[in-house]
């Protein structure tokens, strides 16, 4: 299994049925394809609509239809469209039960920055900032360094996307939970021990006494 | 008095240096002839409020791409190298805006509303040059309204008095810009006589819209 499938199958065992649930693009949007069974939830895109689904089949494609970055989807039965102060609501209203978001960086107090790298990369926030303040639960799904460099750091160098602690870390190497005393490791990737983590993570991690492998499948 | 008006006369309306909210979401729900004409009449030093600028070559991304925008209030350009390339070279001004805060300024400036009070962006650079609101111990940021001069909106259907029908996810920030400028115009995929619409099914009742871009003729 490649390390994005590994994130998107963990990230997947956090969603419960029925949950109201956002996904924002790249990574996050596989976690859709990983639902384990029995667990069906909402889709939200947030140009607007509840209920989103992938293309049935090519060809059926709906030019009013499509997710945030512009690209055809479908519906399932029950969906709901409304507008942009509708789709925000939700979200910001504490509507949505669980939002999963990329990741540059994330600091020790478990703050996210993922949305600018100042005079390099300027796309914007969209509608990341409302989604980190909002969502009840904010999953971050990433991989666990960039080119070698740690992106679990003391403190984000890079603009912050909310000052709100977000509740989950989930990358190829670890589960990592934040709270108030510091980032705990909760889980290890299958085959990957302790030593490995803390040797590829730039913050201070609490190891409980037993950490337990990630229950994921191949 | 009818609000139909020929495509070039609509937008000929339009003056150089004017502020526009335009509807849509990378394109999805932007008028599309409008976007055309803007161009053929060769429109300069325009303000443009909107979701995003789509990309290059698609729907307001193609405004950018002609120089016709000196200023960009938007969430999201990380589609459109251009609107970035033009931001880094000083050529267009950006302004970015968290999209659900973008959503409740286009909406307070249409339902007569100063601001919003928002939780989004306290404590990251968005909060910079704004007053912080403290209430019941939550930190919120005043944000004002936004209004325009024109908003151009993509509706599915429209009656012959301007009652707006929207489809799917097309319909995005559309019936919050028709709220919230002077002048409204709009481009409908289909204009069916009066009634068709249900009155339930009016999202933008027809009072809100000055301006109906006709068909091209298709009947014999």
């Amino acid at each position: 299994m490649d390390e994005k499938t590994l994130i998107a199958k963990r990230v997947a065992l956090e969603l419960r049925p029925g949950n109201l649930v956002n996904l924002g693009i790249g990574l996050p949007t596989m976690v859709a394809a990983h639902l384990p069974t029995g667990v069906n939830v909402f889709f939200q895109s947030e140009n607007g609509i509840v209920g989103m689904a992938p293309v049935p089949e090519p060809g059926a494609e709906n030019e009013d239809l499509s997710d945030a970055g512009g690209s055809p989807i479908g519906a399932v039965p029950g969906a709901a469209s409304f507008d942009s102060a509708m789709s925000f609501g939700l979200i910001r209203g504490g509507h949505l039960d669980v939002t999963v978001l990329g990741g540059l960086q994330i600091d020790e107090e478990g703050r996210l920055a993922n949305w600018m790298v100042p005079g390099k990369m300027v796309p914007g926030m969209g509608g990341a900032m409302d989604l980190v303040s909002g969502a009840k639960r904010v999953i971050v799904a990433m991989q666990h360094s960039a080119k070698g460099t740690p992106k679990i750091v003391k403190r984000c160098e890079l603009p912050l996307t909310s000052v709100r602690r977000v509740d989950l870390i989930v990358t190829e190497l670890a589960v990592i939970e934040p709270t108030d005393k510091g980032l705990v490791l909760r889980e290890v990737a299958p085959g990957v021990t302790v030593a490995d983590v803390l040797a590829q993570t730039g913050a201070e991690l609490i190891v409980p006494s037993a950490v337990p492998t990630m229950p994921v499948g191949a | 008095m009818s609000k139909v008006r020929k495509l070039e006369e609509a937008v000929a309306m339009i003056p150089d240096g004017a502020v526009l909210m335009i509807g849509g979401f990378m394109g999805v729900g932007t008028p599309p002839h409008l976007i055309d004409e803007l161009l053929r009449q060769g429109k300069r030093d325009l303000t443009v409020i909107a979701n995003d600028t789509a990309r290059p070559t698609v729907g307001i991304g193609r405004l950018v791409t002609a120089k016709a925008v000196r200023k960009v209030i938007a969430s999201h350009i990380g589609t459109n190298s251009e609107t970035q390339r033009q931001m880094i070279a000083g050529e267009t001004m950006v302004d970015l805006v968290p999209q659900g805060t973008l959503a409740e300024r286009v909406r307070a400036g249409g339902f007569g509303l100063g601001g919003v009070l928002t939780p989004t962006g306290v404590g990251t650079v968005v909060e910079e040059g704004k007053q912080r609101i403290e209430l019941d111990g939550t930190v919120y940021l005043l944000e004002t309204a936004l209004k325009a001069d024109f908003a151009l909106i993509a509706a599915k259907r429209a009656d012959y008095l301007g009652n707006l029908e929207y489809a799917l996810t097309a319909r995005n920030f559309n019936p919050l810009m028709a709220m919230a400028a002077e002048t409204v115009i709009v481009e409908a995929e289909d204009i069916v006589p009066v009634g068709v619409i249900p009155p339930d099914s009016v999202v933008t009742p027809n009072v809100l819209v000055d301006c109906l871009v006709a068909k091209e003729r298709r009947h014999g």
